[in-house]
């Protein structure tokens, strides 16, 4: 053991002054269901309200309860909070929480933490009464203390016992009770967190688990040796604190949209939980169907029906959904459908993120089926584009996929408090007389888009049909006329297109790397480009929210630096393999996107290790990529 | 006749009855001797003698020959996907209370690969009318095996007979949760086909009806005899089922006195093989009604939305204030 701590050798310990940090890495690693998540939440949402930037990442292992003290099922959270604005989830944690030593081994797998990592972990483990799991115990901590990690073994469940008889579903709030010494949080506010968050508990359940608050932060008082300040910004404004998935289900609600038909799959169902919970508030309703298709044709018959609907999956759902995705590009039903992106292919890594679905959203219908592809990359994004999208939807009458991913729906950041604009409630229900002899088809010369007549409106009468149809809506087999509305269809998303500005480059707008992304990967891009600008390098970065169709002027930017690589969370080989060549080298999915736009050499950099991106991967690839050796990377 | 003025429409009441021309469009392109032009005929005198208006009334299908049908009606039509006519019919009804909701469904559309929205649509109860075009053969791919073909019927796909026994869909859809109206009709008996529409236009609830349907292009041979020769036609009889005229009734070679409320009788009756069992097999207007749910809570004002998302976004709200 490094060193023990004891209240011995800190009877002064209450007097410690908080050292101020900029930021700090937290995480709580355990079994299932032991509460980790919902500790690390709370101390997130704490720091949200103190004023502190935040970002969480949730560690899901695929199952319920998988066995216990086992490296797979780890489960847990990582905190990251700032003076600062916080985008992303970092790179090595400063302290990691260890219920027990087994679930280490998988975040160390996954690069969590270094030599500057402290541990605090159950020492519990220690007296074991079997003798498998003290040599583990003792193993274990080895292993991690030759890793450089500063090992603590703490007496997690041996305090908590003197609150209750079983604390695997205490312990959470002794630590939080920790953590909140430790880094100096406000205890009213933590008080009101678990009143919050046991809001549907006992009287008893809250005066507990305060208590418990209470006897880690006494705990930690009397024992540690340091004390942490990660001053709050001065916020003006009202701030919200959510997930990525809560902020989905926020912006369905204040979209306007009235009916979310879905079907339950990992990462996106949470969203439908929210809404299930407080959409009838704002009167909507969620109808959880037999299926991922019949989920998407309930939503696209409510919408024929002038009721404005969404439908939310993830991967294997979007596959299941392409065959209706394409019958509303035909219909011309406008049709929000949310894919908060997991790994794939087939089930792939249900709680993991990755971001391969970009081609199936824009590609994925057999036929020519063009519609809108866009992407959030922030909390505040999934909150705000489910009411662009809904517009989008309507305005050019078409299907609009939304993309998110695991790292977003998991993920907690404050953002200002949007302002609810009542225009965005408005229905579109028209029951009005149809202008007389006008088809449901109109198709503007210019722009491709039309008018569509709803159920109820005299004189409107027509039939959708996924079979070729002309402005009346008649099938009809006719060349010319299908040659005139595959056209007119296209023809509105180019329209859409002509009104989008080009992306603003973050950084100069020229120099050595131009790093592309989309989606969540925002923060960790930009924090490493501003960490390799703060060392010289001549590096931007871009982000992409319109992937489908493409913001204009990319051609212009891309010319303007030496390299552009994109980066993203999905396959792409990488050269130095005997079987890959240029000429058969897959390339990431944005990559390959930008090449055929633009006809420029596009690198790209990723990898499906199903983690979020971290700033310090991103760093070493620029530094690689501009032959800069052995340099030293900040941690 | 006056038809009501809805709330949220300012235009002038028809002053006129509808007639069957409003309920018709284009010339039907089913081949001669189809099931579906008597059926489509039918449909539209229960929509005049119900006085749908046309407007309020939406007619969705799925693929294959039935999935036409919406195409020539005067009404709005939905011709959507293969086998999923019901997840949209649902959509439809769902938040839309005041519209009258036809479904039209081939026996390769519901019970091939619409089957599990078949078993769920009957779950949910919604109200609107169901139609089973059943002519126990895919028509319009020309001449598969449906899993309503009985069994060795030869086909292009089964050249050499199919080789499992059929789907029945009424014994079928009499198994499932919360079923509330299972009623058997066929296409060549226009008085029956009419009162059984009609019966089930007037079903608070999902009317299923499988219309036993003939195919002259590819199943001549199916129910020819039974068309012609109706003794293999059973009549289900009772005072709350589908009420024939005495003469009508003639028409039968059969009469059995069935009380639509015994589900167990009625799943015997489903499962009679030396005929055609036609009527009203089963009714129950207390099913619980899926439609009904989805309307509770419908026409929230702009207004309140925003005061009560306000409200929610509270929740998440921090201050430094606080």
């Amino acid at each position: 053991m490094d060193y023990i701590v004891s209240s011995d050798i800190l009877n002064e310990g209450d007097r410690i002054k908080p050292r101020k940090i900029k930021q700090a890495i937290v995480e709580i690693v355990s079994d299932s269901g032991e509460g980790a998540q919902k500790c690390g939440q709370s101390f997130g949402a704490i720091s949200a309200k103190m004023g502190n930037g935040v970002w969480t990442v949730e560690i899901i292992p695929a199952e319920i309860q998988p066995p216990a003290r086992s490296r797979e099922g780890a489960s847990g959270i990582r905190v990251r909070i700032g003076s600062d604005k916080v985008t992303n989830m970092g790179n090595h944690a400063d302290l990691v929480i260890a219920l027990n030593e087994q679930v280490v081994y998988g975040r160390i797998r996954q690069d969590a933490y270094n030599g500057n990592t402290l541990m605090f972990i159950e020492n519990k483990w220690a007296k074991s009464e079997q003798e498998t799991i003290r040599q583990q115990y003792s193993e274990a901590l080895l292993k991690f203390k030759e890793l450089g990690i500063k090992v603590v073994e703490i007496p997690m469940e041996e305090e908590c016992l003197k609150l209750m008889p079983d604390p695997r579903k205490g312990k959470n709030m002794w630590i939080l009770g920790l953590l909140s010494y430790m880094y100096d949080r406000d205890i009213p506010k933590a008080e009101d967190q678990i009143r919050r968050i046991f809001k549907k508990k006992t009287d008893a359940v809250i005066d507990l688990n305060i208590k418990l608050l209470h006897a880690g932060y006494d705990w930690a008082r009397e024992n540690l040796p340091f004390r942490y300040e990660v001053t709050p910004m001065d916020v003006d404004n009202d701030m919200v604190v959510m997930n990525g998935n809560e902020a989905l289900s926020m912006g369905i609600m204040a979209s306007g949209i009235e009916l979310c038909s879905m079907y339950p799959i990992t990462p996106a169902t949470s969203v439908s939980h929210h809404l299930a919970e407080n959409f009838e508030r704002v009167g909507g309703i969620v109808h959880q169907a037999e299926d991922e298709i019949s989920a998407i044709g309930f939503a696209i018959g409510a919408s024929f029906a002038g009721k404005p609907a969404v439908t939310v999956t993830s991967g294997p759902g979007l596959a299941l959904k392409t065959e209706f995705i394409g019958l509303a590009v035909m219909a011309e039903i406008p049709l929000v459908t949310i894919d908060v992106q997991r790994g794939g292919p087939s089930t792939g890594l249900p709680t993991k993120v990755e971001q391969s679905d970009l081609l199936a959203a824009i590609y994925g219908e057999a036929g020519d089926a063009p519609k809108i592809v866009l992407a959030a990359a922030t909390i505040e994004e999934c909150f705000h584009f489910v009411v662009l999208a809904r517009k989008l939807a309507e305005s050019f009458r078409t299907p609009v996929i939304l993309l998110s991913d695991a790292n977003l729906a998991t993920g907690v950041q404050p953002f200002p408090r949007p302002k609810i604009d009542p225009l965005w409630l408005t229905n579109p229900i028209d029951q009005s007389p149809w202008k007389d002899g006008a088809g449901p088809f109109e198709w503007d010369e210019n722009t491709g888009t039309s008018k569509r007549p709803i159920p109820g409106q005299k004189g409107g009468m027509y039939t959708v049909t996924g079979l070729a149809h002309g402005k009346t809506g008649k099938v009809a087999y006719d060349p010319e006329i299908n040659q005139a509305s595959v056209e007119s269809r296209s023809r509105k998303i180019a329209s859409f297109q002509k009104s989008l500005k080009p992306p603003k480059i973050n950084g100069d707008p020229e120099g050595d790397i131009l790093l592309v992304g989309w989606g969540s990967t925002l923060g960790a891009i930009e924090e490493a480009v501003a960490d390799a600008r703060a060392e010289g390098l001549k590096v931007s970065s871009l982000h992409l929210r319109f992937l489908f169709p493409i913001v204009p002027g990319l051609v212009d930017i891309f010319n303007r630096f030496k390299k552009v690589i994109t980066v993203e969370i999905n396959y792409s080989d990488t050269l130095g393999h005997p079987m890959i060549t240029q000429e058969n080298r897959r390339y990431a999915q944005l990559a390959w996107l930008l090449r055929a736009k633009t006809h420029m050499d596009i690198d790209c950099f990723s990898n499906v290790y199903g983690q979020p991106l971290n700033p310090e991967k991103v760093l070493k690839m620029i530094k690689s990529e501009l032959k800069i050796e052995n340099s030293e990377v900040k941690g | 006749m006056l038809v009501q003025t809805h709330e949220y429409c300012s235009v002038p009441s028809q002053d006129h009855d509808y007639g069957m021309e409003d309920y018709g469009k284009g010339v039907a392109r089913w081949c001669p001797g189809c099931g579906g032009h008597s059926i489509l005929t039918t449909v539209q005198r229960v929509c005049k003698d119900m006085q749908y208006e046309p407007e309020k009334t939406v007619v969705v299908s799925g693929i294959g020959c039935s999935g036409r049908f919406p195409h020539y009606m005067g009404t709005y039509g939905f011709h959507g996907l293969h086998g999923r006519a019901f997840p949209v019919a649902s959509g439809v009804k769902f938040r839309r209370p005041d519209l009258n909701v036809f479904v039209v469904t081939g026996d390769g559309d519901c019970c091939s690969i619409g089957a599990a929205h078949w078993v769920h649509a009957i779950r949910y109860n919604m109200k609107m009318v169901a139609l089973l075009f059943d002519n126990g053969i895919y028509g319009l791919t020309k001449k598969q095996t449906s899993p309503t073909s009985p069994l060795g019927t030869h086909s292009n796909t089964h050249p050499r007979g199919s080789v499992l026994p059929p789907i029945n869909p009424i014994q079928t859809t009499l198994g499932l949760a919360n079923v509330s109206f299972v009623a058997q009709t066929v296409d060549w008996n226009s008085a029956h086909l009419y009162a059984t529409i009609r019966k089930a236009a007037e079903h608070p609830g999902l009317a299923f009806v499988r219309i036993v349907q003939r195919c002259p292009a590819f199943m001549r041979d199916l129910y020819g005899d039974i068309a012609v020769n109706p003794k293999n036609l059973i009549l289900l009889s009772h005072e709350n089922g589908i009420n024939l005229k005495p003469k009508a009734r003639k028409a039968f070679g059969r009469v059995i006195e069935h009380d639509p409320s015994n589900i167990h009788k009625a799943r015997e009756h489903a499962e009679i093989n030396n005929g055609i069992p036609i009527g009203l097999l089963y009714q129950n207007t207390d099913n619980a009604r899926y439609d009904e749910y989805g309307a509770h809570n419908l026409g929230m004002g702009v207004e309140e939305k925003k005061q009560n998302l306000e409200s929610l976004l509270d929740q998440y709200t921090t201050s430094n204030s606080v």
